[in-house]
């Protein structure tokens, strides 16, 4: 429920090894950060990476959005000394990157769980993103959802799942359509949000907005992003519209007096309004509620209102 | 504890450092800062609690600062440190 409930519209990167960008995290407006020590640190500078990034998280104690680390992949020499150091700065989470297999996922699973048992931080503090971005792990992805408990999203990763497809990335997706909804089914069978990948494009700003508009209608709920300035347009975006609002609103009404009728179905402007109905507009009103567009008392989203009384 | 070999760390890009180390048999700590004037004794202060924290008594430093936080003058001193072998005594973060 916390996963489902949890805003993580926009997952921005943050490249390791920079100070420059590191030092603004706090005024950024994304849901979570992603601070890199991935892609965007040079072999050469892994070990400053990480340091620079312990000490900056020791300092970054009021932070205003979630924290996760995108590690070194486990088959590197790099990921365990990237946990040993980032571990005790207490970020909330970890960026798995090439999470092909299950198995990967239940390693770093008992990496974390080692590093809580013996540091005294509560069981399952860190949560896992694992990042499915080769044609192998779109093939496994179901398997890979369910590895770990610790598990709160699905990340699509398209730049090095095309690159593993060895075709060309485009703006319209066309190429990346099967993939996503696999990455999605796994999420949602799974009961994990499902994060969309990056729009490199930084000056496209109609590309990122037609992307996020497509993903969105296919169910992602939120996407990693590269630059700051992409934030606005993809909260604009994965924001219910208050036509939205204002329908799953009157769902909610027509179904509480559908339950005074002792019914579970009931017309509304002419539509059927049943089960899945209820359900589509309580999950849409509590982000809703989460995101503070609608006043927590204005509707009844109690499980029974939802599915009737058991 | 020793600087048993040359070292650096750092970036050229604002709001980061340089921070170049070298055995030498006394402790002499050289510092560049675009923002000098203003801040070179905190600057000053800051290494030598690193250097204090790092247990490190011998050596040449020389810091070529672009404005940088704290948190990154901390990182770029102790990965140069790292870099030139120095044996750690602690990792506890600085007061």
């Amino acid at each position: 429920m916390e996963s489902e409930l949890k805003l993580r519209r926009s997952l921005l990167y943050v490249p390791g090894n920079m100070p420059s960008m590191l030092q603004n995290v706090s005024i950024f407006d994304a849901d979570a950060v992603q601070l890199d020590l991935e892609d965007a640190v040079p072999l050469a500078e892994k070990d400053a990476a990480r340091i620079l990034v312990r000490k900056f998280l020791d300092g970054y104690t009021k932070r205003r959005q979630e924290v996760f680390v995108r590690i070194n992949g486990l088959d590197t020499s790099y990921a365990e000394d990237d946990l040993r150091e980032i571990l005790p700065a207490r970020p909330d989470g970890i960026r798995l990157p090439k999470a092909d297999t299950p198995e990967v996922v239940e390693h770093l699973d008992t990496l974390l769980t080692e590093f809580e048992e013996s540091h005294n931080v509560p069981l399952g503090h860190f949560k896992i993103i694992p990042s499915i971005e080769t044609a192998y792990a779109v093939l496994h992805v179901f398997d890979v959802a369910r590895a770990s408990d610790r598990i709160v999203a699905l990340a699509f990763g398209a730049e090095d799942y095309t690159a593993s497809m060895e075709i060309q990335r485009t703006k319209g997706g066309e190429e990346l359509f099967t993939a996503r909804n696999h990455v999605l089914w796994a999420a949602k069978a799974s009961g994990v949000q499902a994060i969309d990948s990056i729009f490199a494009d930084v000056d496209d700003v109609e590309g990122l907005r037609r992307e996020t508009e497509l993903v969105k209608k296919l169910g992602f709920i939120g996407k990693s992003l590269v630059n700051p300035r992409q934030i606005e347009i993809v909260h604009d975006i994965f924001r219910p519209q208050q036509d939205e609002i204002d329908y799953a609103l009157e769902v909610m009404e027509a179904i509480s007096r559908a339950r005074e009728l002792g019914t579970g179905v009931i017309s509304l402007r002419g539509r059927m309004v049943d089960a899945p109905v209820v359900k589509r507009a309580a999950r849409m009103l509590k982000t809703a509620v989460s995101m503070g567009l609608v006043a927590e008392d204005a509707v009844d989203l109690s499980d029974e209102m939802i599915h009737g009384v058991l | 504890m020793d600087i048993t070999r040359k070292a650096s760390a750092g970036t050229v890009q604002s709001s980061d450092l340089m921070v170049f180390v070298e055995p030498a048999s006394t402790l002499e700590v050289d510092i560049e800062s675009t923002v000098k004037q203003q801040f070179e004794g905190l600057i000053r202060e800051r290494v030598m609690a690193n250097l204090a924290r790092l247990g490190v008594s011998h050596g040449r430093l020389r810091i070529s600062d672009r404005g940088a936080l704290d948190y990154a003058i901390d990182a770029r001193i102790e990965t140069a440190l790292r870099r030139a072998a120095v044996k750690m005594e602690t990792s506890e973060v600085v007061p």
